[in-house]
């Protein structure tokens, strides 16, 4: 429900113009391949005002800005990964909606692997104590077997 | 006077929830039965006084009363008569409301329903309950009071936000809470087992019918807002791993491991220590998720409500509940002895994995919601999480699920015979191979769409295989087959169907790979091709609504030149809130959608347009449909339901018999 909420806030922004959702299309590139390109590379990038929206979802001026310059550096032949960088380098990391890689992201990206392997291990732990304990009747338990059976 | 009478039903209601926070528990330590049947009497007086406190401010909306200042805020007197109801609740103070109701609701549902429980657990479970009552309840009182009037009234309201003005708000909300605040009762189950000191399978038996209620609510909920979200945001999206969603998401993980770890424990007494840690779980992501979506922590442009002092105060009793129960939990779990023993490969040992797997996918969803907050915090760097991510580490997590779901159903208690779970799959899985070859050629790229869809296809046959062959055990005849399958336990076709649920979702879901999409400017009398069909545009035409004014563009959808639906997108402005609103087009072709929302026209007619055809996608939410199917039959098997636990050990004897093969 709060993306319709968190919508609103990005239309109020957008409320100049006649609202339009997301990728326009007298933004959309002649070249399919190019345009399918930039598609993919928008749903990776973060609308700044916006929250948790990429620039392919969100219709914020800005997100409109960012669709027109990645497809302007597509057509000047640009690599995805200079796209990118280009826009890390002005923006951070923060566009980014899939963090990079290194030191201060090693515990998001390591999260599910830390915690099944944590898991697994308390799992084969638990499982080894378990049959450590006695699965046989002593002969106390025996002897009241065979009287409970004789009944 | 409707209005102060409602404000006064709630602070009598705080009253009561405290005595009975105190008075059964104390009773209960006391063996003092008298102060234990405070309980039940309590709790359905404290249910009565939020219902009619609800109801004071349904009617202050449903009347237009101006001078109270929620009403003011949220409605309007021209909004149509069921947004003034369902407006209730699509505020803060609002949805606060209808919270602490369906938690009085649950709490009153354990004192009818539970006559079977013994006494004492019964007066814990409906203590704790009212800590939580209490809790919640001063929370409105203090920081989010709906009842609160206004000196000079206006004249007119600034009306509901446009995007709540739809028949989604008038369910989504309510099943979703009845499904996170649902997971309270198992809570405090959990909270009393540890009070009283007594962790058994009848424990289990107890608590399981709640759980199965709250999973069942909090399935069809998310699914629902998904839907919402679906039809109401223009571009055809259902899913987006938003931080709100996200706190939906972990709770039910968390409580789909609980109530398959619970089927353990009332088997077999295993796995005590966390299916109780589980049930803990469960309501605290319920909680930190209320935090979340009420803080404003995550979003510091959200319009809910983003007041730090209401912050603090969610913040200070999920500190108080968690904390406390976990403390409660450490000074209790090395008390409980380990129960039975099993092999890993075994049917405990396959609940095993499937709770590992869903503790980690839920971890994941939590790491990666609170990361950004957590990183900001301590390094002051910005990063983001998004869809991205989640797609790269919570997909992997959730695939060998599903591998998993049809052998573990085959497996025995105790010991199972992996190698003869898989003969018995093999049916099952040359289906899915030959599904995912149907797909491939009918459809063709990208690899991962028809791979799931064989996948999603070897899930629901398999779903259903042992409980099959069981029918035909006797030979091939209709009346030993249907003897048969009233036999097994409805739990057994329960478990079935929602697995099968959970995996025609799936099949939904890989279909979203053979999508079409086009964006592009039409004008009227235009036709735009749209992979099967083809979508004629008829005309723009404006139409007044009760308080709105919208621009509809009737369109017509043809197959090889025959008509096989009409449809209306429309953009509605709202002038009250000033803001615009799509209605999408959606024709449900077989089971897919073909989807056409519009933005705004331009002087020469031309409308800027998105069209969808979206095969398959009905699947989605039929599937979650499905699953809370499953999930009602399972709470209909005799032997679970509310209030005949104890009777039913005595009557289902016979049926106990019938019912003692292998696999359920």
């Amino acid at each position: 429900m709060s993306r319709l909420l968190l919508f609103v806030v990005c239309l109020i922004g957008g409320l100049q113009t006649l609202p339009s959702y997301a990728v326009e299309p007298s933004e959309i590139l002649p070249d399919p391949v190019l345009e399918a390109r930039a598609r993919g590379l928008s749903a990776e990038l973060r609308c700044m005002v916006c929250q948790n929206e990429s620039i392919d979802e969100s219709n914020a001026p800005l997100a409109h800005d960012l669709r027109v310059l990645v497809r302007e550096h597509l057509k000047a032949g640009e690599s995805d990964a200079a796209i990118r960088q280009y826009l890390v380098a002005r923006y951070g990391d923060f566009i980014l909606l899939k963090p990079p890689f290194k030191t201060e992201t090693f515990f998001l990206w390591g999260a599910p692997l830390l915690v099944l392997l944590a898991g697994g291990l308390g799992i084969a732990f638990a499982a080894r104590r378990r049959s450590a304990q006695p699965t046989v009747l002593n002969a106390e338990e025996q002897a009241r077997l065979a009287d409970l059976l004789k009944e | 006077m409707i209005v102060e009478t409602g404000h006064y039903a709630l602070v009598l209601a705080l009253a009561l929830a405290l005595v009975n926070a105190i008075v059964p528990i104390w009773g209960a330590r006391r063996n003092d039965a008298s102060l234990m049947a405070v309980a039940p009497s309590a709790a359905i007086m404290t249910f009565v006084l939020i219902a009619y406190a609800f109801c004071a401010l349904t009617y202050a909306h449903l009347v237009s009363d101006f001078s109270v200042l929620n009403v003011v805020e949220n409605s309007h007197s021209a909004k149509p008569l069921v947004y003034k109801i369902s407006g209730v609740w699509g505020n803060h103070e609002g949805s606060m409301l209808l919270w602490v109701l369906i938690l009085a609701i649950f709490g009153a549902a354990v004192a009818i329903f539970s006559r079977g429980m013994p006494d004492d657990l019964r007066a814990n479970v409906l203590g704790v309950q009212s800590w939580i009552g209490s809790a919640f309840l001063l929370f409105i009182l203090l920081t989010s009071n709906p009842f609160a009037r206004l000196a000079q009234p206006p004249a007119e309201g600034q009306d509901l936000n446009p995007l709540l003005q739809d028949p989604g708000l008038a369910i989504h909300p309510p099943l979703l809470y009845l499904g996170y605040v649902g997971l309270s009762i198992t809570f405090s189950f959990a909270a009393a087992a540890l009070i009283s000191g007594r962790i058994d399978a009848s424990w289990a038996r107890y608590v399981r019918p709640w759980t199965l209620i709250a999973w069942v609510f909090l399935t069809l909920g998310i699914a629902m807002g998904s839907y919402w979200a679906y039809y109401t945001l223009g571009w055809g999206g259902f899913w987006f791993w938003d931080p709100v969603e996200n706190a939906s998401l972990m709770p039910w993980l968390a409580a789909t491991a609980l109530l398959h770890c619970a089927a353990v424990m009332e088997k077999r007494e295993a796995l005590r220590i966390w299916t109780i840690f589980l049930a803990i779980l469960a309501f605290s992501l319920s909680l930190i998720g209320t935090f979340l979506v009420r803080s404003g922590v995550l979003t510091s442009v959200h319009a809910f409500a983003s007041d730090p002092q209401r912050g603090i105060f969610i913040l200070v009793i999920l500190t108080g509940f968690i904390g406390g129960s976990l403390a409660l939990f450490a000074f209790r779990a090395g008390e409980l002895k380990q129960g039975g023993i099993f092999a890993p490969v075994s049917r405990e040992g396959a609940l095993v994995l499937n709770n590992l797997l869903l503790t980690t996918a839920c971890a994941t969803v939590f790491v990666g919601t609170l990361y950004p907050l957590a990183l900001e915090a301590i390094t002051g760097e910005k990063i983001s999480v998004g869809a991205p991510f989640f797609n790269a580490t919570f997909v992997p997590l959730f695939l060998p699920l599903f591998i998993a779901m049809p052998v573990g159903q085959m497996l025995a208690w105790k010991r199972g015979d992996l190698l003869g779970a898989a003969q018995k799959l093999t049916v099952a899985a040359a289906c899915g191979v030959v599904a995912a070859l149907v797909f491939a050629g009918l459809r063709g790229a990208p690899w991962a769409s028809y791979c799931l869809a064989g996948l999603a296809v070897f899930v629901i046959v398999g779903s259903f295989t042992d409980l099959i062959s069981r029918l035909f055990m006797d030979g091939y005849s209709v009346s030993s087959a249907w003897r048969r399958a009233t036999g097994v336990p409805r739990s057994a076709w329960g478990a079935a169907f929602a697995h099968a649920g959970l995996a025609v979702t799936l099949l939904g879901l890989a279909a979203t790979g053979w999508g079409v999409d086009r964006i592009l400017t039409v004008k009227a009398g235009e036709t735009v091709n749209l992979g099967p069909y083809e979508v004629s545009v008829t005309g723009l035409v404006p139409k007044q609504g009760p308080n709105y004014n919208a621009l509809v563009a009737p369109s017509i959808v043809r197959s090889g030149g025959v008509q096989v639906a009409e449809i209306e997108p429309a953009n509605r402005f709202y002038p009250a809130r000033k803001m615009n609103r799509a209605e999408a087009g959606i024709a449900t072709l077989g089971l897919g959608q073909v989807y056409m929302s519009i933005g705004g026209a331009s002087p020469d007619g031309a409308i800027d347009a998105r069209l969808y055809w979206k095969p398959l996608v009905s699947l989605i939410w039929i599937g979650a449909l499905i699953m809370g199917f499953g999930g009602v039959l399972s709470l209909s098997d005799r032997r679970l339901r509310i209030g005949v636990a104890r009777r039913a050990r005595v009557s289902t004897v016979p049926n106990d018999k019938i019912s003692a093969q292998p696999a359920e």
